[in-house]
């Protein structure tokens, strides 16, 4: 069956469909993703890739199908090797009447389904995570006085306090200045290498095209392209509408386009 | 002079009264507790859900003085605390639902829930035979009128809503920081979304008896408020705001010994100063911060 026999999958979904209100946002989704790729889910606003990415993490009930993380079904929550996984939400946003530091948010990415207290001494940990994000000297400070990268950093040391295998990442790029855009590729180059698996939801390929092996594209909750990214980007897609209604097909990616289906 | 000796012996009568060391010692356990939920329900966006709650205890109280009289009770008024607590639980539940269905507003649930407790409240009591003048104290407090029972309920449920809140600090953090993120770590998000709302049902029941419902709110809030001029990570906020919290109770309950005023409003008009001086001198404040931090890091690199 599976494609990628060689190595196990890491994440398998079979046939899902995901309902939201009246209509399916996903449906007849196959994927498997092989240990160790490197995957970006592709797509116009709407299209449903937030939506896949956390229907494959037990984020969103499956309408029906099958979803196995690490060979478990994610439906039975107990089961799932919840350490292994690193999800990085798109920008939390954060409100003043809220008191966190970023010592305090990244502390809570040790947690899991059997430690709901981090162990004594994770300060360590803490700082190191925050000092690999370029945030050492920031620790102690509110996260809501932050800039938009610097608390995507902060989300992203969070995700990776527990070195998981599986690095899940929603739309990194957005709202981030050309420096942190930078420093995430690099980051995330040197986590492909030490082997993570990572799956990350991207407007466009831009910054990380150099890590990505394989692109998916979603249109209308379905799967119209996977395989290789496209070898090249069409013009700058500057027009791109982050505020575009749900359901409207942009049309800056090479959903169709030459150079893809090869 | 004789001013200053009469303050001090009254303050010494205050002492010695068995009324006012049992009032007291609910004022301490109150004051430190309400603050911990608060804490999470301000990081949570739910300031108001106390006063939901509240609203709801009073109907509790009602149905209290019903089951009281139903059951040929003497003293009717020991029925009233054990119906606000199951009348708050279950209020607290039903918001928690409505918040985790997602399906109407978490406002909208609250307002419904507001209007219904305090109309049903009204029309129990109605009911029950009694007037509007029997609720007053549940609606402003009555912490003079407590006795040894109500110490020892006040003492258990603080120390549950205390080993709740600062026992598992860490796994509810991460709860009302980021509820997806922790559902994608694999904690138990609903177990722990009840544990919070139940808390809360419990802090507004214990509370009820000394700010009174319309005011429960303001003890598990302002103090909160107040210490995120002060501090910003969650934990010294959580700390700052218990003392806080502790301080203003028992000054507020000391004032009305001296004068006769309403506890409950005393308390609360303590710490909504109490915020607006600070955030009055709040710029001062972080210049003082400023420096200090300026200075460790200037003293960290030589």
């Amino acid at each position: 069956m599976s494609s990628h026999s060689a190595v196990p999958s890491v994440v398998r979904a079979e046939d899902v469909r995901v309902d939201l209100g009246t209509g399916p946002v996903l449906r007849g989704i196959d994927l498997q993703v092989p240990r160790g790729q490197a995957l970006a889910l592709l797509g116009a606003n709407g299209s449903g890739k937030t939506t896949l990415v956390k229907a494959l993490i037990g984020l969103t009930p499956l309408a029906s199908g099958r979803v196995e993380l690490f060979g478990t079904d994610v439906s039975a929550r107990r089961s799932v090797p919840w350490p292994r996984i690193g999800y990085v939400p798109q920008r939390v946003s954060s409100s003043p009447s809220m008191s966190a530091t970023a010592e305090e948010v990244v502390a809570s990415g040790l947690l899991t389904n059997r430690r709901l207290r981090p162990e004594p001494g994770s300060r360590r940990q803490v700082r190191d995570a925050l000092a690999e994000m370029g945030l050492a000297e920031r620790a102690r400070d509110s996260v809501h006085l932050f800039s938009g990268g610097q608390q995507q950093r902060v989300l992203i040391a969070r995700a990776l306090i527990r070195q998981p295998d599986l690095l899940v990442i929603d739309e990194p790029l957005s709202g981030i200045d050309q420096a942190s855009k930078t420093a995430l590729a690099a980051s995330l180059q040197r986590l492909h290498r030490a082997g993570t698996t990572i799956i990350v939801v991207l407007h466009e390929l831009a910054e990380l095209r150099p890590l990505i092996g394989r692109a998916v594209t979603l249109a209308q909750g379905q799967i119209v392209q996977d395989g290789p990214p496209p070898v090249h980007q069409p013009a700058e897609p500057g027009h791109h509408h982050p505020d575009a209604l749900p359901g409207t097909v942009f049309n800056g990616y090479p959903v169709h386009g030459p150079g893809v289906r090869r | 002079m004789t001013v200053g000796t009469e303050f001090w012996d009254t303050l010494g009568a205050m002492i010695v009264s068995p009324l006012m060391q049992r009032a007291l010692v609910i004022a301490v356990l109150v004051g430190t507790a309400a603050p911990v939920i608060g804490t999470y329900l301000v990081q949570r966006r739910l300031a108001l859900l106390g006063d939901g709650i509240g609203h709801v205890a009073l109907t509790g109280v009602a149905m209290g003085w019903l089951a009281g009289a139903a059951a040929g009770s003497a003293n009717v008024e020991a029925w009233a605390v054990p119906g606000a607590v199951l009348a708050s639980v279950a209020g607290a539940l039903l918001i928690e639902y409505v918040r985790s269905r997602g399906t109407s507003s978490a406002d909208v649930a609250l307002a419904l829930l507001f209007y219904g407790g305090i109309a049903g409240g009204v029309l129990l009591i109605g009911a029950a035979g009694g007037t509007s003048a029997n609720l007053t104290g549940y609606l402003f407090g009555s912490i003079s009128t407590v006795d040894g029972l109500d110490v020892w309920l006040t003492a258990g449920l603080a120390a549950l809503i205390l080993g709740v809140g600062l026992g598992l600090r860490p796994a509810l953090f991460a709860l009302c920081h980021d509820e997806e993120f922790a559902r994608a770590s694999g904690l138990p998000v609903r177990v722990l979304n009840i544990l919070v709302a139940v808390t809360a049902a419990l802090t507004v029941a214990i509370s009820m008896r000394v700010v009174g419902v319309l005011l429960v709110s303001a003890l598990m809030i302002v103090p909160v408020a107040v210490a995120q001029l002060l501090t910003v990570s969650f934990r010294r906020t959580m700390g700052l705001a218990m003392g806080l919290g502790g301080t203003v109770c028992v000054t507020g309950l000391s004032v009305t010994y001296f004068h006769s005023f309403s506890p409950g409003a005393v308390i609360t008009m303590l710490s909504v100063s109490l915020y607006g001086l600070l955030a009055a001198i709040r710029p001062l404040i972080r210049t003082v911060q400023f420096r200090v931090q300026r200075g460790a890091a200037a003293e960290a690199q030589v």
